[in-house]
């Protein structure tokens, strides 16, 4: 009985305010104002109950300062690192900047839904996806692409198409050629290049009308960036003749519960922590149409 | 909690209430009702019926609220002020959690252990509902709010079955009353000589076991009908919820919105005494040296600017888009998240709007000249995306 009363109070689901306390172990650059973390627990306890799914999001919070929320990029060493890739933007990414390696902070999660991945493979048939991210919108998506290769062989083909700002601004791209060799078709376009840049120009939506997509009955494309950049992905996808209810995407707005009982991020029906962040495009395509809403 | 009522009800003598007060003080509860204070009735802790609204009336219209005290002695002849019990499970400003620095290591530690055990004496069918529905958003999803559920389980409930109606009341159309019909645990009914007692748990039985209770005969039952259908009567005010979700998420982009918005201060008052508002913030509560923090949870409001933003700035930086959000809210999206209406028709935002905005009036006038420029389907609530982790995924 006591064992379930102390699981019941540790557990994030039955004290929805739990927070645990971890440290800033390693912090690298990424890109102007983008930095990559690795978060470890404080208490070993809390690793072990730790657990995620690709597209889950956690609460970081810096006392004094407040939460925001961050998708899970990647959890490495053993399951002690939790990798958090964040963009300083208002004040607890500023904080969390200016405290880097060795800050102690807390952490709240993981909430919110996860991508399809059961769906990519039923027996026999293998699906292709594509992956579309713009900006840091390739945080969210990244531990999906590593669960992907992770199972490289039982999903087809695997592409990533980023699009960012400028070449600098390409997150993760010292991995890129890792990912390249795990068998991921990787294509990166920019906005504004500079003098070495060889790659596309342009917004990412062309990209998607240039790939091959030879079976697109057998495709899925998960989508995270600007809420614009979205919803032309999903509309190219399905003039591609991609099914409807194969896109996806994760939406974002400003959280403070993360567990649908505060109202901040509503969108109509859907409140984006509990039912979201990752949306089978038509459960809220109409809903980001209406302005204001 | 039983949704009808145990047995016959019985007859107690006015003053019987002051036994069950003291009963539910002895046994631990903090008993709360209806008190004048600052020119309304509100809700506070009471120690005896010497505390209630003896001979006070209420009288309502939009932007309007007076009290007066009457020739008559009845102690529950006024219908609501601009508490609700939600006050009591839901608080205004609560402290969950407090952090600590030691050796540069923060500490984490939750506040939100030991509730109070609340009796609430007068709730009216409306404010059942209410509480109902804030059941459904703080203790039947995915994630259970442990405040609210720690004392919601141990609140003890005397409703009273209204018997005169304010013109801001509209609980019949929101099919919630004026009679009590479940959630409590006792339901009085006011004659001028007693109490009709229902009871509707054996903990609401077991409560008043020592109370000298009377049998009722054919009369005071007759008086006590009369009475409640009084109440029925008086209410003038209708709310047409036909097709209410299509109608309203149909007309997202109605001229209507932005008529409202010239009179809406978007002052959040409807839903600070909206019994069923449920948004929150939690912010950080410093001392001095940084080094001891409390998270305290407050009551907000979709009608504040800064209340929902993206990294591109607010998401509704007009009234006409708050007030939008709140209405339909309230009464559309409501049904698809927590599968019942967000209004129980209790009129309080009528009321206690500075400017009067009547919710029955806003939705009639999209009502009768439909501009169906923009059609959104209506959601199913099966489709929600999967959660990742149910309610006891975890074990
Ligand atoms: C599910 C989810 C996953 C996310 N994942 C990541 C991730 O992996 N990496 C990442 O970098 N970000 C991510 N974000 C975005 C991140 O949560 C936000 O940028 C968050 O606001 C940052 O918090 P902050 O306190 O630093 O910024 P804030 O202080 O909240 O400011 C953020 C932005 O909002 C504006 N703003 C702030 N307050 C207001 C207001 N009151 N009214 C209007 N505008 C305001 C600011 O000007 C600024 O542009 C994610 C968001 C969600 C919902
Ligand atoms: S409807 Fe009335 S009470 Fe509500 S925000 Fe507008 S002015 Fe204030
Ligand atoms: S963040 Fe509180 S409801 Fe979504």
């Amino acid at each position: 009985m006591n064992a379930t009363a102390d699981q019941k109070k540790a557990s994030p689901l039955s004290e929805p305010w739990y927070t645990f306390p971890v440290t800033i172990r390693r912090a690298y650059a990424e890109a102007p104002n983008v930095m990559t973390y690795d978060f470890e627990f404080d208490h070993h306890a809390d690793a072990r109950q730790y657990a995620f799914a690709p597209g889950q999001f956690n609460m970081l919070y810096v006392p004094g300062a407040g939460e925001a929320a961050i998708s899970i990029a990647e959890r490495t060493n053993q399951d002690r690192f939790l990798k958090h890739t964040i963009r300083t933007v208002g004040i607890v990414t500023r904080a969390i900047a200016k405290g880097g390696v060795g800050m102690s902070l807390g952490l709240r999660g993981p909430f919110g839904t996860r991508w399809p991945v059961d769906s990519f493979s039923d027996g026999s048939v293998k699906r292709d996806v594509i992956l579309v991210a713009g900006g840091i919108g390739l945080a969210p998506l990244r531990s999906l692409l590593l669960f992907l290769i992770e199972h490289r062989e039982k999903v087809g083909s695997v592409s990533l198409l980023i699009g960012a700002r400028s070449p600098e601004d390409v997150v993760y791209e010292s991995e890129l050629h890792g990912w390249r060799e795990n068998g991921v078709e990787i294509h990166v376009t920019v906005d504004r290049p500079d003098q070495n840049w060889r790659g596309h120009v342009g917004v990412v939506t062309l990209l998607l009308g240039r790939i091959a997509i030879p079976r697109p009955q057998s495709t899925f494309v998960l989508t995270c960036g600007p809420e614009v950049m979205m919803r032309y992905v999903a509309k190219s996808a399905i003039n591609s003749k991609i099914p409807t209810e194969n896109v996806w995407l994760a939406l974002e707005r400003n959280m403070n519960c993360a567990i649908g009982l505060c109202g901040h991020c509503q969108l109509g029906p859907k409140f984006i922590c509990k039912d979201g962040p990752v949306f089978r495009y038509d459960q809220v395509r109409d809903l980001l149409g209406v302005q204001d809403f | 909690m039983s949704s009808s009522t145990l047995e016959e009800p019985c007859l107690i003598e006015k003053c019987e209430l002051d036994r069950l007060i003291e009963r539910l003080k002895c046994e631990g509860f903090i008993v709360v009702g209806p008190y004048v204070e600052d020119s309304a009735i509100q809700y506070r802790e009471i120690q005896s019926m010497r505390d209630l609204p003896r001979g006070y009336r209420d009288t309502q219209e939009p932007g309007e609220y007076r009290v007066a005290k009457l020739l008559k002695k009845n102690y529950f002849e006024f219908n609501l002020g601009p508490h609700s019990w939600k006050q009591f499970l839901f608080p205004p400003k609560l402290t969950v959690n407090s952090c600590t620095k030691k050796n540069e290591s923060w500490e984490f530690i939750s506040k939100v252990d030991s509730q109070p055990k609340f009796a609430f004496l007068g709730v009216r069918a409306c404010e059942l509902a209410a509480i109902q529905v804030q059941d459904r958003v703080f203790m039947e999803g995915p994630y259970v709010d442990p405040v609210y559920q720690a004392r919601r389980e141990s609140t003890f409930i005397v409703a009273v079955n209204c018997t005169v109606a304010a013109s801001t009341c509209f609980c019949t159309s929101m099919g919630t009353g004026p009679k009590c019909k479940s959630t409590f645990d006792l339901a009085l009914t006011e004659l001028d000589c007693g109490f009709v007692v229902e009871v509707g748990t054996a903990r609401g039985r077991s409560m008043i076991s020592d109370l000298t209770t009377r049998e009722l005969d054919p009369e005071h039952a007759r008086d006590s009908q009369l009475l409640q259908q009084r109440a029925v009567d008086q209410i003038t005010k209708r709310l047409d919820t036909s097709e209410i979700l299509n109608l309203l998420m149909g007309n997202l982009d109605h001229p209507h919105w932005d008529e409202v918005a010239k009179r809406c201060l978007s002052c959040t008052n409807c839903t600070m005494v909206c019994p069923t508002c449920f948004c929150s913030s939690v912010t950080d509560v410093s001392n001095l040296s940084g080094d001891e923090i409390e998270r305290q949870r407050q009551w907000d409001s979709c009608f504040n600017v800064d209340f929902s933003y993206t990294t591109s700035g607010t998401v509704r930086d007009d009234i006409r888009s708050r007030y939008r959000q709140w209405l339909t809210h309230k009464l559309a999206s409501w049904h698809d998240q927590f599968a019942s209406s967000g209004c129980v028709g209790c009129g309080r935002c009528i009321t206690w709007c500075p400017v009067g905005i009547d919710l029955t009036v806003e939705v009639a006038a999209i009502r009768n000249t439909p501009s169906s420029n923009r059609t959104l389907p209506v959601i199913q609530p099966s489709c929600k995306a999967e959660c990742a982790f149910p309610k006891d995924s975890k074990a």
